[in-house]
């Protein structure tokens, strides 16, 4: 009945897509989905996606790609919308539309948009960018294609922070809080700039071809090698959280396994109440294991971000070890663990840690084996038969001195010990990387995003 | 197309229990008992009384996940059913237990007539006996009813087990007895934290909505019909105060429930203007971690 409409197929081709983004839609959530869309009007787009939303996405970190996904699919506006100042359309198309004066005249109106955080007209503005700045000439006659890079070239709303800084801190607000607003508004504008070229692509091209190859995985699959500076903010944000839900479920797993030997005197206790008739057995608790660990961090340039959020989730689970000590090194080794106070703002220890970096360098190239030279000569005492090694790192050795029987003699002095590399599998090996070497003393565990490294940091405990 | 809307449809016009008419008329109602939702809450709410499907709410602490299933309940004229989940939480205090004490009781009260144990044995499985918790309170009831199964990711995996039966086709299975069915489906609201992840199989059963903090126009709205004594202008200042701490890296960002606690506090003192003294003097209402007040004082620069 609605095969003519060509509903269904779009609402297929959408949970395909959905699917292939990484979210799993099973068929039974794709029939509530049918089912709460009879259910609903479908006057309200707002409505459409809450109804979508509530029956296939179970997660909230998948919103995001849910969104980009629905607004592929069910666009807000075709092609370039009903133009809401009547002068835009009296200007002959393609003619006067862009010129240099119509791009400063746009970049005015942007930095008082983005000044005023004003939403409606930035989301006018953005659809109105691609439009202008953003057209590119197709590959056939009469066929033509849309840059989100092009427009953002051309128009740069980075350039436009200062401005915007200027006007917060006007409105009384404070030098770092204006900073962090305008950098955020600047951000939401470019993706938002990025999601309109999406939608006109997959307006001429079908949105099969977008849903491929423009939608950004989530915060916590993304790559953090890959990871622009809004979203290591956002990921530093979520570091918190994480170590929360491990601890929670470290702490459930460990009870689930706690029952130690019977309790002899609380059952004989218990079966008083039950006519002497021991119904429930009580049983002592065991006691927990707690392990100490030892963190060496790679922080030149490449690893940087991978090491601090390893370090921010180990200290935030400090409690589940009995004792940590953290390493950095570039091509010596530097002790950070004094930085890592309980309760200790994470922002400064971001920045005392960037600060000591220096420490851990004295040519600033990794030296791999001159560091765990100077570890076993300066820290040999931190490695026990209780200790846990870590070791993280890209294994990238820049083709110098490997001190593998260094290594080696660190693994042995260790309970257990591990390399996490934050490269993808498939670059080990390749240009100056000795991950095959390495990983024959130590075992070498792939963690290149948020989702791994508590899967591995949960293992390990 | 057997699963769209016909069908559910007429199964609920003949037990009369349509919850709500519209996602409008949810906002509507919700408003009047006190509870102001945005569009995706009242559409998902909707739809979790009209497809008769178990609602999950999931998010940060303090943003009203408990209030929504209380509000639903307030606005509807239903009785709500609490399940209060912890951990260690099992089926005995969940769905049901035999009164173990009344039984041996009657086994020895039996014991010296001539009452025979096939007899004894029939009479001791018995609804008198039977002492029904909230699951299997809710599902037994035939007035409308609300089930909340609050902070549902503090239970073991186990529980969910449990749930599974429950959420799915509103039963409940009592070897002694047989499989019971609700009479009249409750309206079931879960919440969670999301202190750990939820199973799948959970999941796929419930409708899910994530409330998180809101705009600052709504929270200020909330603030004020919780609290209709706070000036309009201070209720402006308090909500961009609250908005521009969310914002910084902070431990634990205040919630909603701490907003409204923020402004009665204001009320009690008798503060008329939030100024940054008052903001400083006050701030361990909103924030609870040593840290986070020392950064939210030196960001917005409390103290010059």
């Amino acid at each position: 009945m609605t095969t003519a409409s060509g509903l269904v197929e779009r609402h297929i081709a959408f949970l395909e897509a959905l699917r292939g983004a990484g979210l799993s839609v099973s068929l039974a959530e794709d029939l509530d989905a049918v089912a709460a869309l009879g259910a609903v009007s479908w006057g309200d787009r707002g409505t459409v996606r809450a109804a979508y939303a509530a029956t296939v996405v179970k997660k909230h970190s998948q919103r995001p790609t849910f969104d980009a996904l629905f607004d592929v699919f069910f666009p807000r506006l075709v092609g370039d919308g009903v133009r809401p100042d009547a002068d835009a359309d009296a200007v002959p198309e393609g003619a006067v539309r862009d010129n240099g004066a119509a791009l400063a005249e746009f970049r005015e109106q942007l930095a008082a948009a983005l000044a005023d955080g004003d939403q409606e007209t930035l989301a006018r503005l953005a659809v109105e960018m691609v439009g202008r700045f953003g057209a590119m000439p197709g590959r056939g006659p009469g066929l033509s294609s849309w840059s989100a890079y092009t427009a953002l070239q051309r128009v740069a709303p980075g350039e436009l922070t200062a401005r915007i800084l200027r006007a917060l801190l006007a409105q009384g607000r404070t030098e770092e809080e204006a900073t962090r607003v305008a950098g955020r508004r600047v951000g939401a504008f470019t993706r938002s700039v990025e999601d309109e070229a999406r939608r006109r692509i997959a307006e001429e091209k079908g949105p099969h071809h977008v849903a491929e190859v423009a939608v950004r995985p989530s915060i916590d699959r993304l790559d953090f090698t890959s990871a622009r500076k809004a979203d290591l903010e956002q990921m530093r944000r979520e570091i918190y959280p994480l170590a929360r839900r491990l601890a929670t479920r470290l702490t459930q797993e460990h009870h689930a396994r706690r029952r130690g030997p019977l309790d002899f005197r609380r059952t004989v206790r218990a079966s008083i109440s039950t006519g002497g008739v021991p119904l429930v057995t009580h049983h002592r608790p065991k006691r927990p294991h707690r392990t100490e660990l030892v963190v060496l961090c790679d922080v030149s340039g490449s690893v940087a971000n991978f090491a601090q959020f390893t370090l921010l989730l180990v200290f935030a689970l400090r409690d589940q070890f009995q004792k940590v000590r953290a390493f950095t090194f570039i091509d010596h080794i530097h002790e950070v663990t004094q930085h890592f106070r309980p309760g200790a703002d994470v922002a400064d220890v971001m920045a005392e840690l960037a600060a000591s970096t220096s420490h851990a360098a004295l040519w600033g190239r990794t030296n791999y084996g001159r560091a765990f030279t100077k570890f076993v000569e300066e820290h040999a005492d931190a490695l026990g038969p209780k200790s846990s090694l870590l070791i993280l790192g890209d294994a990238r050795s820049n083709y110098s001195d490997l001190a593998l029987d260094r290594l080696r003699e660190m693994e042995r002095n260790s309970r257990h010990a591990w390399w996490l590399n934050p490269e993808h599998r498939r670059h080990w090996n390749t240009g100056d990387s000795v991950a095959g070497r390495y990983g024959e003393v130590v075992p070498m565990v792939e963690c290149r995003n948020l989702t791994q490294l508590g899967e591995f940091v949960h293992d390990i405990l | 197309m057997w699963a769209a809307g016909p069908g559910a449809v007429r199964v609920g016009d003949t037990l009369d229990v349509s919850w709500f008419a519209s996602p409008a008329e949810v906002a509507e109602r919700l408003g009047a008992s006190g509870y102001l939702a945005d569009e995706s809450t009242s559409t998902t709410a909707y739809l979790a009384g009209a497809l008769e499907k178990p609602l999950l709410v999931e998010g940060p602490a303090g943003v009203g996940k408990t209030e929504l299933a209380k509000a639903v309940s307030r606005a509807t004229g239903a009785d709500l059913v609490r399940l209060q989940c912890y951990e260690g939480l099992d089926e005995a205090r969940a769905l049901y237990e035999w009164n173990y004490k009344k039984q041996l009781l009657r086994i020895q009260a039996s014991q010296g007539s001539d009452v025979s144990w096939a007899d004894t044995h029939d009479d001791i499985f018995t609804d008198e006996f039977l002492l029904t918790r909230p699951l299997l309170t809710a599902i037994r009831r035939d007035r409308p009813t609300v089930l909340l199964i609050d902070e549902v990711d503090k239970t073991d995996v186990e529980v969910e087990g449990l749930l599974l039966e429950v959420l799915s086709d509103f039963q409940v299975t009592i070897p002694e007895l047989g499989t019971l069915t609700a009479v009249r489906r409750p309206y079931v609201v879960l919440t969670s934290n999301a202190s750990r992840e939820l199973s799948e199989a959970l999941k796929r059963r419930c409708l899910y909505l994530h409330l998180d903090y809101p705009d600052e126009e709504r929270e200020r709205e909330i603030v004020l019909s919780q609290v209709p004594d706070l000036e309009e202008r201070v209720a402006a200042q308090l909500v961009a105060t609250v908005s521009r701490l969310r914002d910084l890296e902070l431990k634990k960002a205040p919630s909603i429930a701490e907003s409204v606690d923020w402004a009665r506090t204001l009320i009690a003192l008798e503060i008329r203007d939030l100024d940054d003294k008052a903001v400083d003097d006050t701030l361990g209402v909103l924030l609870k971690h040593a840290s986070d007040q020392e950064r939210a004082v030196r960001e917005l620069r409390l103290r010059t």
